[in-house]
């Protein structure tokens, strides 16, 4: 209820992966709680990470320890609700998936969160493009560590 | 403003030419309608009411009200909204004071014995619905026409560069103006016969239909008629709702993401269900600055992933609030807002206002049934289906054995129950020409069960609920 006013999902409705998880390598975290009839994602995952269920109503449940960090849900998930996130010391990542024109690698950034407030600058470290994610960017951005649930979007500053 | 990039979407203008508006040379491209050129030349007032004189701009952008109607080459109410652009065309705004050119044999059609041609399946319409029943009616080697009244095919998905939700049997994942292509593709494969520039103006018993086709009248005697028209944006009052630059969303789309031209520089859209969510991003997209999207209930009624997407971006979504009035002089400046009670009575004290140039209307849309009320298929009204639409039994036949409706005519939902509905339908007419099989049946069966999971979640319950009640009245 509260999420349908703001608009968003609220970190209380998202399943977070474990501390130790995030460090191994990039995780998918899924902020999609809300019953749609949808399940793209489910057949995306090359290692069936993801589950939904028969009925497509379903909200998508990730498997931390079977998802590789591959990205693929990313670019394929219409509502662009799939992100990644890795953690190594004090630095972060999160990966986003992308569909307006796009930074330039390297270039500093304003990292936003789920509301487009600014909570601190990051890099922009890589844009992948891939064939089948059709004209959908992922872009990693690097951050502090303590980051990297809060980010979700960025602004050009330049 | 024509846009020259899209990070999604590329523009393949035709050749450049020129029309004549009002005596001064505009600048086109071929393969855009009237409306769009004048945009991108900056005209937006396109007509002036009859009684107030207050300038009228572009509202739906598809070819149903009559914002738009111009004079063109001496004809008048043409709507320009899906007229195309040909070298040399003489376009004019007409009112009171400037009535059509006085001499009618000028314009109206001569009588003339109507030529008649016979099918198997007359489709009305060719978005989603349409085209699918076409697809499925073919497999079984029913001759269809789909007869569409834009020059385009492919209905509301030609704008829509988002990717589709869904599962996979129905294109999940795949943008919609790539399902069309594919639909189209699918239904041409399948031998339907697609008519363009088309309007079904009349319907006559026993199943003949009355069709203009680029200008002229004939008619299609059919054993099985398709209505899937689709549906119009709702307006809401308001002082200055007539203002040039006040668009309902679709049209903001239409304008946007295929004739690659943006409506102004910033925008507020009233509405945040999927439609003025999603177009609020694709303006984004465009890099047309977005103030706000106001919405009148507590909450949004989007799916919360597309909201998401647009909050990160900065944009701010005012729940409980609504547009008491826009203002401009000629074309729009500003536009308030305020927010509003549980009873959605407007608080006093609580006006915001905002610059803008582009006000967007999601308001919610209306079944198109005219031509349903028209032939007299039993109409009932069902609100969760979107005001009145035909009475349908499981298999969407009407109260009129023979005509089916499919997709928003037959109540508003989205594309994949456009599609399921549409392939029904293709499967009740086939079955209707060449009696039941086993075949048939279980074609039906899976079809309906896709339908049934679909509406089987939260957002599905209104479908749902207003589909139940008109099975009770069938
Ligand atoms: C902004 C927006 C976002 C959307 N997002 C999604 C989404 O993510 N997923 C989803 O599933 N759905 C989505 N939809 C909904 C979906 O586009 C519609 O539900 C679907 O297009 C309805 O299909 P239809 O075939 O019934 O009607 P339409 O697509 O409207 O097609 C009707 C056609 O009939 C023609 N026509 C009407 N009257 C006549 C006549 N008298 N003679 C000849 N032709 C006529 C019209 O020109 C039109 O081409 C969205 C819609 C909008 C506007
Ligand atoms: S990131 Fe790759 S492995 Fe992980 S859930 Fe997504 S598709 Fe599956
Ligand atoms: S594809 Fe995206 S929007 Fe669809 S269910 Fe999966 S996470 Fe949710």
């Amino acid at each position: 209820m509260k999420c349908t006013k703001l608009g968003y999902f609220t970190d209380d409705t998202i399943d977070f992966p474990p501390l130790e998880r995030l460090e191994k390598r990039f995780v998918a975290v899924a902020e999609c709680g809300q019953e749609i009839p949808c399940n793209p994602c489910v057949d995306a995952c090359p290692v069936g990470a993801i589950t939904i269920g028969e009925n497509i109503n379903h909200i998508p449940h990730i498997d931390f320890q079977r998802c590789t960090g591959c990205g693929i849900c990313l670019g394929v998930c219409p509502g662009l609700s799939i992100f990644m996130a890795h953690r190594k010391g004090d630095t972060g990542w999160v990966t986003l998936p992308y569909e307006l024109f796009p930074p330039d690698e390297g270039e500093e950034v304003d990292l936003l969160d789920r509301q487009g407030k600014k909570v601190g600058r990051g890099v922009v470290e890589k844009i992948r493009r891939l064939k089948q994610h059709d004209r959908t960017l992922l872009i990693t951005l690097r951050m502090a560590a303590d980051l990297i649930h809060a980010v979700r979007g960025f602004r050009r500053s330049g | 403003m024509r846009l020259e990039q899209h990070p999604i979407l590329e523009f393949h203008r035709g050749r450049r030419i020129t029309i004549d508006f009002e005596g001064r040379n505009v600048p086109a491209f071929e393969g855009e309608p009237i409306a769009a050129a004048l945009h991108a030349a900056g005209v937006t007032t396109l007509s002036h009411s009859v009684r107030t004189h207050s300038p009228r701009g572009l509202f739906c952008a598809i070819g149903k009200c009559a914002a738009c109607v111009m004079e063109v080459n001496g004809i008048p109410n043409v709507r320009t909204c899906i007229e195309p652009v040909r070298q040399g065309m003489r376009v004019r705004r007409q009112s009171a004071e400037h009535p059509p050119p006085g001499n009618p044999e000028n314009f109206m059609p001569r009588f003339h014995e109507p030529e008649t041609v016979e099918t198997d399946l007359a489709i009305v319409g060719g978005g989603p619905a349409g085209l699918s029943a076409a697809v499925y009616a073919g497999r079984f080697g029913l001759r269809s026409i789909v007869v569409e009244e834009n020059y385009l095919v492919g209905g509301q998905l030609i704008k829509q560069t988002h990717k589709f939700f869904g599962s996979r049997s129905h294109y999940a994942g795949v943008r919609g103006v790539d399902i069309a292509a594919i639909l189209i593709r699918e239904a041409r494969d399948t031998g339907a016969d697609i008519w363009t520039s088309s309007s079904v103006i009349g319907y006559f018993p026993e199943k003949e239909l009355g069709v203009i086709r680029n200008g002229r009248y004939l008619r299609i005697r059919a054993r099985n008629i398709l209505v899937a028209t689709g549906a119009s944006e709702k307006m809401i009052s308001f002082p200055g709702n007539d203002l040039p630059g006040v668009y309902g969303a679709g049209a903001i789309q239409t304008l946007m993401n295929v004739h690659g031209i943006i409506p102004g520089r910033r925008v507020l859209m009233v509405g945040a269900g999927n439609i003025g969510v999603i177009v609020a991003y694709q303006l984004m997209q465009a890099g047309v600055q977005v103030a706000a999207v106001c919405e009148g209930l507590p909450r949004v009624g989007a799916y919360l992933v597309h909201s998401a997407k647009l909050l990160r971006l900065g944009v701010p979504i005012l729940t409980a609030h609504t547009v008491s009035k826009a203002w401009g002089n000629g074309h729009l400046k500003g536009v308030e807002i305020q927010a509003v009670d549980s009873r959605w009575q407007p608080i006093a004290g609580t006006e915001k206002r905002f610059e803008v140039d582009t006000l967007g209307l999601a308001v919610g849309l209306s079944p198109s049934v005219e031509l349903l009320s028209q032939a007299g298929a039993k109409m009932c009204w069902v609100s969760e289906l979107g005001g009145y639409v035909a009475r349908h039994d499981e298999f969407m036949q009407t109260s009129i054995p023979g005509v089916f409706v499919a997709g928003d005519v037959a109540g508003i939902e989205e594309a994949s129950a456009a599609m399921m509905e549409g392939r029904i339908a293709g499967i009740h007419a086939a079955r209707r020409l060449l009696g039941p099989s086993t075949e048939l049946d279980s074609l039906h069966r899976e079809q309906a069960a896709e339908l049934a999971v679909m509406r089987d979640g939260p957002f599905g319950e209104k479908a749902r609920l207003g589909n139940q009640r008109l099975l009770k009245e069938a």
